[in-house]
């Protein structure tokens, strides 16, 4: 384990006269930003993540409180349900801990949750919220089970899956074709792929949705899947990566006496590796996160992708913004599990390459 | 071939690599079942096109097809998803969203909510555009600054680049609603309650902030990379000449970076013309139309009303092509010479 000391040698502040490193205004400034910028770029989701775990009563309050406070409740004899806990203070100044039976109006019910006898009547002013923390961890298990979340979570697992298995073939072996072999047309349809990339299918909405329905594909997931996979952006980047694997590989298992799509699968795939795992994570980022296409072609709530569903879902007249939160949080979690563990992958594959959509 | 001789005695264990490789190789092996015998047929020269095919049948299917018949769609009228069933209108399609009385006045136009579209998107691309390039640019300039951990903090920026547009917008949703902790905070520094998500100023405002908030890293990505490859031995030839730091930004760092600043620029605007989901879930283009962009107007016609407009929604996605041509234009002359850029 690092020492404070050994963190605080890290410093790259300027070397003063003197050979020890001092900070400087501009370094000061560097470091306010990047403070500001830990606040405004987590702050959102660290609110999105302690919200959900508030009651529906927590939610309402305002102003919000950052931590997940609930009431207390405790059990008492005599009655079925867990009672409410409050601190009432009486008129001659006394304060006792009671449980709230009932209240009507303005007045509330209440009585010693020690020893529960007849209730006695208390102005609602004169009483104050018992509050302990607590996670509300119902907002996340109801969703589970009274709502199709799992089948959402189903959908949009086999739709990523799927989808990224199918564009890295269909891409891999176009670029196999257009960076292995010389053949007339070869410029041609690279230009034809390349000159696309400006397409976005909101351009074509219409058109690709006729197509869908003439293959039966609406209400289909593989109408969601297909479609997106001959991603021109794919086969640019693993046809300049195969470019750089030399032609005297291929050559040489010809002479073994290797048939084409052995040189495909067994030379230029294991070479093509990490331009593959790149287009692998581009293809899964951009499929897990994929909304206006899946929205036009899916429309029976069983099929529905986890963003669509998470939309239809806060779209509903009355709003239950605990189970919004929580299933917000879990789509969110798997994209950021696969960020923590490949960060440096993607930030540097995504600046060398250039490439998001 | 390629099997590597392994003489090393190490027990051969089961790991998930090793079971996913043998399924990546059975399947390939099944697949030349049938690829083989089509390479005795055909020979070895015609063998690019079976490795095309796949590709290019999806490619011609779902984008090629598509792209030509979206121009059928701009000329034909009626409700009918089907082609033979649409009758030729001619430019009509386009005449009804062009006729204006004054285009700068939405309510003058016959297609009143595409203008409004129109003009909100081009508000939001100036706004969005400019801001995001001014943030990204400060932003990898301190990245780029000599400070520690600097591979976390680029993390830290770039993290919501991940995150779906619709978890985004709800994620905002929450913090800008009548009771969202924004108002906590405005209401405990004494200023009033906002209703930012139903005022048509402050949605278009949010929408803007969101917008840069959610694609600020991946941009900051791009020009870090740019500043990274500037030779450091200009800024020590600089400083020997006695530059400043702020006259070595102006002469050295930023006419180096120009050509990373235009393909931020570019794609930042070509996104930004197509932006659609996370607007949608944050406002749904309201309150009434004050956010309504371009794809949400051509969603809404061709797919979300009771009557699908499927013209109008085909002619104005014609509009938005054209658009999006002009601004790849622009591009390609900017950065004609220059390394060229996957956008």
């Amino acid at each position: 384990m690092r020492s404070l000391g050994a963190i605080l040698k890290l410093r790259r502040g300027r070397k003063g006269p003197d050979g020890r490193r001092k900070m400087h205004l501009t370094d000061w400034l560097a470091y306010g930003y990047l403070a500001i910028g830990i606040v405004v770029m987590f702050g959102p989701v660290l609110w999105l993540i302690a919200s959900s775990f508030k009651t529906p009563a927590g939610l309402l309050e305002f102003p919000p409180t950052a931590l997940p406070y609930a009431q207390t409740t405790v059990p008492v004899e005599g009655y079925d349900e867990p009672l409410p806990l409050f601190d009432v203070t009486f008129e001659d100044g006394t304060e006792r801990r009671m449980a709230q039976v009932r209240r009507i109006g303005i007045e509330a019910q209440m009585v010693d949750p020690d020893a529960p006898g007849e209730p006695i009547t208390v102005n609602i002013d004169q009483r104050e919220q018992v509050r302990e923390l607590r996670l509300a961890w119902e907002n996340y298990v109801d969703p589970l089970q009274r709502f199709n979340f799992l089948t959402y979570l189903r959908n949009s697992v086999v739709v990523t899956v799927v989808a990224t298995i199918v564009t890295l073939i269909a891409n891999s072996m176009a670029a196999f074709g257009l960076s292995k072999y010389k053949f007339r047309g070869r410029n041609a349809v690279f230009l034809l792929i390349i000159g696309t990339l400006m397409i976005p299918l909101s351009v074509i909405l219409v058109p690709v949705y006729l197509v869908i329905t003439e293959v039966g594909w609406v209400n289909n997931l593989w109408g969601v899947i297909i479609p997106g996979a001959a991603t021109p952006t794919g086969v640019f980047l693993l046809r300049q990566y195969m470019l750089t694997i030399p032609d005297q590989l291929l050559d040489a298992g010809r002479i073994d006496g290797a048939s084409e799509w052995r040189l495909y699968w067994q030379i230029v795939l294991p070479l093509s590796a990490p331009a593959m795992a790149v287009l692998a994570i581009f293809s899964v980022m951009w499929r897990w996160n994929d909304f206006l296409w899946p929205l036009i072609v899916l429309t029976r709530s069983e099929l529905f992708t986890l963003q669509v569903g998470l939309n239809a879902f806060q779209g509903e007249l009355n709003v239950q913004w605990h189970y919004v939160l929580a299933m917000t949080v879990l789509t969110l979690l798997p994209i950021t599990m696969v960020f923590a563990f490949l960060q440096r992958f993607i930030t540097t594959g995504i600046a060398s390459s250039g490439v998001k959509q | 071939m390629n099997r590597s001789a392994a003489p090393a005695p190490r027990p051969r264990r089961y790991t998930p690599g090793r079971a996913a490789f043998g399924v990546f190789a059975v399947v390939m092996t099944v697949i030349g079942w049938v690829i083989e015998p089509i390479q005795r047929l055909i020979g070895v020269r015609r063998m690019p096109w079976v490795f095309l095919l796949p590709n290019l049948a999806i490619f011609g299917v779902f984008i090629l097809f598509p792209m030509v018949m979206n121009f059928y769609y701009a000329f034909t009228g009626g409700t009918a998803l089907y082609p033979l069933e649409r009758p030729f209108v001619g430019t009509q399609n386009f005449e009804q969203i062009y006729a204006c009385g004054n285009y700068l006045n939405p309510a003058t136009c016959n297609e009143d909510l595409f203008w409004r579209a129109v003009w909100n998107s081009f508000t939001f691309v100036a706004f969005h555009v400019a801001g995001l390039v001014f943030f990204a640019l400060i932003t990898a300039l301190v990245l780029n600054a000599r400070i520690v951990a600097r591979g976390f903090f680029r993390s830290v920026y770039f993290y919501p680049v991940l995150l779906s547009p619709v978890v985004v917008g709800l994620i905002w949703k929450w913090i800008l609603q009548r009771d969202g902790v924004l108002n906590g905070i405005l209401v405990s520094l004494g200023f009033d309650r906002t209703l930012f998500l139903l005022n048509a100023d402050w949605s278009m405002f949010w929408i803007i902030v969101v917008t840069i908030w959610a694609n600020m890293g991946f941009h900051t990505l791009i020009l870090l990379a740019g500043l990274q490859s500037i030779p450091k031995e200009l800024y020590d030839a600089g400083s020997i000449d006695g530059t400043g730091p702020l006259q070595s930004f102006w002469h050295i760092t930023l006419p180096l970076l120009m050509p990373n600043v235009v393909v931020v620029l570019v794609l930042a605007m070509i996104r930004a013309v197509q932006m659609f989901d996370l607007v949608y879930v944050l406002t749904g283009g309201g309150p009434g139309s004050a956010t309504l962009l371009m794809v949400q107007y051509i969603y809404e016609v061709g797919f979300a009303s009771q009557i699908q407009r499927f013209g109008l929604a085909a002619s104005a996605s014609v509009t938005l092509g054209v658009v999006l041509l002009i601004i790849t234009l622009i591009q390609l002359r900017l950065t004609r010479g220059s390394e060229s850029h996957l956008a």
